[in-house]
Formats: C-alpha cells, structure tokens, sequence
C-alpha cells in the first residue's frame, strides 16, 4: 500500500483546475520530484497535501484511507518546509526549534542541540534568528528533518539559500531518509545528483480544458 | 533519534504562551504601543476638559473603559501577523493539535501581554482622572475580566482579517459591534462604585461573559485562521 496515492488529483482556483490532473503514488523509499514551469501550481498541491487548503479536485489517500478523514494521523506522520520558514527573528535557533517540536507535543530539549549540530550549526544553539544568514536560517528550518521521526517530508525548494555545500549534505539527507523507509516530495528548480532513481512527476498546465470551462460560464 | 518527552495538552498551551510572551520581552518598543496610547489619551484628557476633579471624576470610568478598549483593539489587529507572515501560522494549522487550543494559547498570551498591562495601569490613570479611590478595585476587576474578553473577541477578528494586506479598519467592523457590551458593563460597574453603590452585578455580567468567550471565541479562531490561510 503506498504511503501517499493521488487520483486525477488537480489544485483548483477561481473553480478552474491549475494544471492537467495527475495521478501520484509515494511509496516508502521513494523520493518524487515535482517538475513544472513557474506558477504551474507545484507549491499549491504541496500546500494542498500538507492540508492547508481545501481547494482541489480528484481524491488523496494515506496509508489507503481518505485524507481528510486520516488528517491527524497525517499530522504526525508528515513534515512541510515551505516557502516561508516558520521561524521567529527574536528567538533563538534552538527555542525556535522547541517551539516547533511543543507544536507537535514533543519536549524536544534534549534532541535540539543534536539536530542543529546535524544541520551544521552548533555553536549557533542561542543566537538569534535575525542574526542568522538567510542560508543559515534555511538550516535552522531543515534541521526539524531530525529533530522528530516522521515518515514522509514535504520540502517546498528546499535549497533555496543553501550553499554548494549544503546541497550536497540535503540531497545526501533525503536519500539516508529514504533508505530508512521515508518518502520524500519536493520541488526544486535545482539539478539534483541524487543516487537513488527520483520519481518525477511533471506537472502541465490544464489550458484547454480551462479555457472551455471560462468559455462556458460566460 | 534520541528520546523525546510527550507534553499533554496543557504543556501545549504552556510552551505556546511562553514563546509569545518571550517574544514580546525581547520587541518591548511593540508591546508598549498599546501602553503608550493608553498612558497618552489618559493623560490629555484633564489637559483637554480642564483640571476640574468633579467634571473629570464624572467622566473617568468611560473615559478609561473607552481608552483601554481603543488600546486593546490597536493591538489585537497584530495577533496572528507576524506568524502569518513568517510562516509559523501555516506550521501552527499542520500541527497535530487541535487548532483550538492553540488558539485558546495566543489569545491567553495575547492578553498577557496587552491586557494585563492595562490592568497594572489602571490604578495610574484612576489617580490622573480624579476617580474616588473607593471605585479602584472595582476598575482594576472590571478590566482583569473585560480585557480578557476583549483579547478574546480581538482574536476572532485578528484571524478573519489575517490574509487580507490591509486589515485595519475592517477588523474594527467586525469586533466593535462585540466590544460594545463589554464597554457598557465594564463602565457601568466602575460608575456604580463611584457613586458608592455595589457594583457585584455588572461585574458578574462580565464574568458571565468571559464565561462564554473563553470556549467559544477559539472555535471561531480557528475557523477564521484556516480561512485566512487557505488563498
């Protein structure tokens, strides 16, 4: 049974589908790669998935089960990074990251310094977030990929800001995360080198389709 | 990984009030907005009417009533703001926990951090407007209980106008018509113990109040944050 599984599944707005529907299916292991020009509706369907909108058509399942009747269990078993970080400037990286993990009813206090290590930012434990470069607060929000165990990661550009280095480290990240039984979904425009086959899933814009209905209304 | 501690619900709540109210210590020049308005309003008025103690003393429970819930309307429009800006917002709605305890936390922390200091204050501004010292605990008990159904009313509005880029007279539509009975109650209990009669009545409709929002106001919350959100 796959962990995630889309059927004829598109983002809708103003009632018209974003893009052509596509049919998904995340299995453990696997790491999917959403693939589309700009403005398709890539972070509109990671949005969609990780719940916070409701506008779509076609049907998600986790586990086998409708999603929006498994929405807790999908809570704690998935992670979104999305464009904007979660973080706050005035707290420190590693109260940030307990904010996060109280969050999901975890005192992560004892698990938070390792995380940051993880992410190549000891030393920076209680520095304030404002004080921190746009690449370092980018690691401050990956490092929740270890600060919780949690099956499937939903990254939104995940290497945005992060250095040559740092990409390497991530793609490295992702596919220890996925040897371990995880599954993975991201956009990026970079060029990965990942080792293990990527699934892609190209997402096309329903223009024709769209266009009739608009006709139509009129 | 490496053992994590469960927290129950209420240490939830707790970690979620502690952040904001670490995160207004650490902005003070924000948190003292609302404080300064209400200081600088309280402060114009002998100047504006004239020094008199009777005229003063008849207006100061409106007057006080009126500038603290101005001031707390000032600062409920940025509740839900800066974490919706930033990111947390979305982070809060995909947490396992239930949307309305979290919504209960930030209106708790908001009026911890808005509304308490009001209340500290008061007894500031009962000297500057000349109001019988006899009527000051009444005031400080009818703000304690009306500004924190005030930050809890503020919070429906703050999160229905969240996704909207200028929310500020809006909010003021839609929480003004919920303000006014707790104005009305709340002066009238502290224009009660000025005259020198029992003010238990008004100030249990403010209880009765407060009684109603704490469970109701965070369902609306939560259903105006998911609404904001979803755009």
């Amino acid at each position: 049974m796959p962990l995630l599984e889309l059927r004829q599944f598109a983002c809708e707005r103003d009632d018209l589908p974003l893009f052509a529907p596509v049919d998904l299916r995340v299995n453990t292991g696997s790491i999917a790669l959403l693939e589309g020009p700009n403005g398709v509706g890539k972070t509109s369907l990671l949005r969609t998935i990780a719940g916070l909108t409701s506008r779509y058509r076609g049907e998600m399942f986790w586990r086998g089960r409708p999603l929006q009747r498994a929405r807790v269990e999908f809570a704690n078993e998935s992670l979104y990074l999305g464009h904007h970080a979660g973080l706050k400037a005035a707290l420190s990286a590693r109260e940030n990251l307990l904010w996060w993990a109280s969050l999901r009813g975890v005192d992560a206090r004892a698990s938070a310094d390792g995380a940051l290590q993880k992410v190549g930012l000891a030393g920076y434990e209680i520095s304030p977030c404002y004080q921190l470069s746009a690449g370092q607060q980018r690691r401050v929000a990956l490092a929740r990929l270890f600060l919780l165990d949690v099956p499937l990661w939903i990254l939104d550009e995940p290497f945005t800001a992060i250095d040559k280095h740092g990409v390497a480290e991530l793609e490295s990240w992702l596919v220890a995360h996925a040897d371990r039984g995880g599954a993975v979904l991201l956009t990026t425009h970079q060029a990965l080198s990942i080792t293990r086959p990527l699934l892609n899933v190209a997402l096309n814009t329903a223009v024709e389709e769209s266009m009739d209905e608009f006709v139509d209304d009129r | 990984m490496t053992a994590e501690r469960e927290l129950s619900a209420f240490g939830v709540i707790a970690a979620l009030i502690r952040r904001d109210v670490q995160i207004a210590l650490r902005r003070r020049a924000e948190m003292a907005n609302p404080l300064l308005f209400f200081l600088m309003v309280c402060t114009l008025f002998p100047l504006g009417i004239g020094p008199e103690p009777t005229r003063l003393a008849a207006l100061a429970p409106g007057v006080i009533w009126v500038v603290a819930l101005l001031a707390c309307l000032l600062a409920s429009d940025g509740l839900f703001r800066s974490d919706y800006d930033d990111g947390s917002l979305e982070q809060m709605l995909l947490s396992p926990a239930s949307l309305y305890l979290l919504a209960l936390a930030k209106s708790i922390a908001h009026w911890l951090i808005t509304g308490l200091p009001l209340v500290v204050m008061s007894p500031l501004m009962a000297v500057l407007l000349q109001l019988p010292s006899a009527a000051m605990p009444t005031l400080a008990l009818s703000l304690l209980l009306g500004t924190a159904v005030l930050s809890l009313i503020g919070a429906i509005g703050a999160a229905l106008t969240v996704g909207l880029r200028r929310g500020g007279l809006l909010i003021a539509l839609i929480v003004l018509p919920l303000y006014i009975p707790v104005l009305i109650f709340g002066a009238s209990a502290v224009q009660a113990a000025a005259d020198g009669f029992s003010s238990a009545g008004q100030l249990a409709v403010l209880g009765a109040l407060l009684a109603l929002a704490m469970p109701l106001a965070p369902l609306a919350v939560a259903g105006g944050l998911r609404v904001s959100v979803d755009n």
